[in-house]
């Protein structure tokens, strides 16, 4: 691998054309308007093909004027066949968007001759070129990461001038509307800005993975945050990293099996989408691994303070010795987690062993004293409140006195014994 | 032609079933799918040209694809747009890597791959047409079969759970077929237009089908007719695409379905709309004759009368007029004033009392002040049909709220 400086301006222009996407996407995905994304990426095409047919050249400005009227009028149509035609949302897109697009191909492929386009830079856009196409008089800038620089700029002041409309229309329409924002106004705002950027990065990505820049960025974005404003800055990085981290592997990856490389575009949406996965896996709050951690180290937690409960009723019965064989027939769980469990306990230094059986440090008394005293205040506070099978009190109140909180403490007051009799230990 | 009636079948479904975007995601993820079976076939020592191998690819990346969608919208907050473009996206990209690989492959020849992407059905030799027409006969078939249980599911799913269908496994087998019939249409109109072969005729067939039989069969019937057209067109005309062509001949049929189509087409809803518009503003008239003379204790009664009652103009009330003399209703006295012919009293009566008949109502039912009624009544007059007239009768004739603020003209015996 050697990175030269088309390497790194490659890299420029892949980041500042996700960028400027991860704007309008973010608004998408909260809208829950992706395929609107996708149905006008698509249809940046026959304007494209439009204005290269009036025109007769790759005039920038007619093309930008041909694909944000066809992407306005994708639209509009999808809209009136969704309302008038009563056809479902998704189907009127997909009507409107492959008819379109089709429309396109035959316009390209009619055009062939006077046109220097071809369906491959429809397909993979032209990013590896971009360095070569340089403006007169740009410093030696290329003219991709101008356009693209430019739009990510507009896109930006677009987003700050209406950042809070936006924020508003995203997360409550009828909101919205009653603080006179016009939602209709705000959808064809953000129909024009995300045509725009469509073409603007049409050369770079190609059409369909344009729609690539659109979600996964944001999508990505919107599993590891909260907040609207962190949400549209999350979704610019995680844009520009795909990007570098595409082109990286573009030219990396494919060499480790003897091939020379592969296309920076695709490369990019696969970037993209291996991050979506990872966030997908072990974001802090949604992802499918952390939750499941969670979900074991809860359980963990409470096995252990079942151990130090019977500890302490043993203790307070004065008889039998606990052993940890016993144990996983008690609980019903794998003879493991109990090893486990005793393991850290004992690290904890809340029990200690003797000889082959377990006892209570006098921290883990302490430990296991509370845990007992909010059990049986359970059990005396939903016999009160919520009369109840004793059988079926226990299991309730052992339930819950996993999870008692503070608050919840001083709400069960105080009793002296619980309702099978037993003494309620006293608070420490 | 046999692919168009395929996807047309199961598309019928498809849309039923709100799924149309989803066949999206699916045919653009088998890209990977041919990519990786190209490789596999090259890798093995062939020339990568086997078409099952490659089908097979397709279809594998295909449900894998269907399966992402679904694991992200049950396990993550992303909704299903989200997780179709996702899915689209990523494996479309993933597909081109692949495909640029490919194309370096020593001893394989990867021209042909490309053409899954926008379709060449030129390239198709004639053992692949019976191929295709073998498993489209075999799809329509199977679609046949299940058909009460595929209506029933996408028309009241919670229904058919507790019916004790398999919804699950009908669920799957849809999208199953819907993954056989999008990766035999990527050779013919490409992976990137092969959603079109499947919304398209089903959605324009609805326009006219009254039941999803007849919509199975039109979708079917427009799915065919496109596929022929298109294949012809582009064979006749240079430079025509064949995919493309057909798509855009399968989105003339919907425009012409969704302009003259029978049920919710443009121009249909609008007529029904006017019709309804007139037989209003009739009723009206002669409720506003009515009213007139009943207070003026006269035949006739002056234009002017009549355009006083409502927010009417004069040119509106005298073309009123002409429509209802063509209908007999009523009679031109002289130049100014008209009057009611018998059959139109008749009826201006049966008007009157369904209106007063449901201002009773809401006084004594709905609590609605007496001052409030005249509006409300006169929008739901219209609508009240024979046996509501009766069951009003009689429910108001039981509490014995009878009669109205106003009297209520005579029962008429038709």
């Amino acid at each position: 691998m050697n990175w030269t400086e088309i390497d790194t301006w490659i890299v420029i222009i892949g980041a500042l054309c996700a960028a400027g996407c991860a704007i309008p996407g973010t608004i998408l995905v909260l809208r829950r308007m992706s395929l609107m994304g996708d149905a006008i990426s698509h249809t940046v095409l026959p304007g494209i093909a439009i204005a290269f047919l009036v025109t007769g050249s790759r005039d920038p400005t007619a093309m930008l004027i041909g694909a944000v009227v066809v992407g306005l009028l994708t639209a509009f149509l999808v809209q009136a066949i969704q309302t008038l035609g009563k056809v479902e949302a998704g189907a009127s897109m997909g009507i409107v968007f492959t008819v379109l697009f089709a429309f396109g191909l035959v316009l390209m492929r009619q055009a062939i001759d006077h046109v220097d386009i071809d369906p491959d830079c429809v397909l993979n856009g032209a990013i590896e070129f971009a360095w070569f196409d340089q403006t007169p008089g740009g410093w030696g800038i290329p003219r991709g990461a101008i356009v693209n620089g430019i739009m990510l700029l507009a896109n930006l002041a677009i987003m700050i001038v209406f950042y809070k409309e936006f924020k508003i229309t995203a997360f409550d329409p009828s909101l919205a509307k009653s603080k006179g924002i016009k939602p209709a106004f705000m959808h064809y705002i953000l129909m024009t800005m995300t045509a725009a950027t469509a073409v603007a990065a049409f050369e770079t990505v190609g059409t369909i993975l344009v729609v690539a820049m659109f979600i996964v960025p944001s999508a990505t974005a919107y599993l590891l945050t909260d907040r609207y404003g962190v949400l549209i800055i999350l979704s610019l990085l995680l844009g520009a990293i795909s990007a570098g981290l595409g082109h990286l592997s573009a030219i990396t990856v494919p060499t480790w099996f003897g091939y020379s490389g592969t296309t920076t575009a695709g490369a990019m949406a696969v970037a993209a989408g291996a991050l979506f996965f990872g966030a997908w896996m072990v974001s802090p709050s949604q992802g499918l691994l952390s939750r499941f951690l969670r979900k074991v180290e809860t359980k963990a937690h409470i096995l252990r303070e079942d151990v130090l409960g019977l500890l302490w009723r043993i203790e307070e019965r004065n008889k039998g010795k606990m052993k940890s064989e016993d144990l996983s027939q008690l609980f019903g769980v794998s003879s493991r987690k109990v090893r486990v469990a005793l393991y850290r306990l004992l690290k904890q230094g809340a029990i200690q062993q003797t000889q082959s059986s377990w006892s209570l440090t006098s921290k883990g008394r302490s430990r296991a004293t509370a845990l007992v005293r909010s059990h049986r205040l359970w059990e005396v506070y939903l016999e009160k409140h919520y009369p109840q099978d004793t059988h079926q009190l226990h299991h309730s109140a052992s339930r819950l006195e996993h999870v008692t909180t503070e608050t919840m403490k001083q709400e069960l007051g105080n009793a002296d014994v619980d309702p099978h009799g037993s003494p309620v230990p006293g608070d420490e | 032609m046999a692919l168009g009636a395929a996807a047309g079948v199961v598309g019928t479904f498809l849309l039923l079933r709100k799924r149309a975007l989803t066949a999206d995601a699916l045919s653009h993820a088998t890209l990977p799918g041919i990519a990786i079976a190209f490789m596999v076939l090259v890798a093995f020592g062939g020339t990568g040209k086997s078409m099952l191998g490659l089908l097979l690819g397709a279809f594998v990346f295909g449900c894998i694809g269907v399966l992402f969608i679904l694991a992200i919208r049950h396990t993550t907050r992303l909704k299903d747009d989200a997780a179709i473009g996702i899915v689209l996206s990523v494996f479309f990209g993933l597909g081109l890597c692949l495909l640029k690989i490919a194309t370096e492959m020593p001893n394989g020849s990867a021209a042909g791959l490309q053409g899954f992407i926008f379709g060449k059905a030129a390239s198709m030799v004639s053992s692949d047409a019976m191929t295709m027409l073998g498993v489209a006969v075999g799809i329509i078939l199977i679609t046949g079969i299940l058909r009460k249980e595929y209506t029933l599911l996408c028309f009241d799913e919670k229904f058919s759970i507790t019916q004790g269908w398999p919804v699950l496994r009908l669920d799957v087998a849809l999208m199953g077929m819907v993954a056989i019939v999008t990766v035999i249409a990527l050779q013919s109109v490409g992976l990137v237009l092969a959603v079109a072969m499947l919304i398209i005729p089903a959605a324009s067939a609805r326009y006219w089908a009254r039941n999803v039989t007849s919509m199975l069969i039109v979708a079917a019937f427009i799915g065919c007719l496109s596929g022929w057209l298109g294949a012809t067109v582009s064979a006749l005309i240079p430079r025509m695409p064949t995919g493309p062509i057909i798509v855009l001949i399968c989105g003339f049929w919907f425009i012409v379905s969704f302009i003259f189509g029978r049920n919710d087409g443009i121009i249909m809803s609008q007529l029904v709309r006017i019709r309804l518009n007139r037989r209003v503003a009739m009723q009206h008239l002669l409720r506003a004759m009515w009213e007139a003379i009943e207070k003026e204790q006269e035949r006739s009664i002056f234009v002017e009368a009549i355009v006083s009652k409502r927010s009417w103009n004069k040119a509106f009330v005298e073309r009123q007029l002409r429509r209802a003399k063509s209908r007999g209703y009523v009679t031109k006295r002289d130049a100014t004033s008209w009057c009611l012919t018998d059959e139109g009293a008749g009826e201006a009566n049966r008007i009157v009392r369904n209106h007063r008949l449901w201002e009773v109502y809401l006084i004594n039912f709905a609590d609605i002040a007496p001052s409030h009624v005249d509006r409300d009544a006169d929008m739901i007059e219209h609508v009240l049909g024979g046996d509501m007239v009766h069951k009003l009768e009689t429910l108001l004739c039981t509490s014995g709220s009878l009669p109205s603020p106003h009297p209520l003209g005579a029962e008429v015996q038709t």
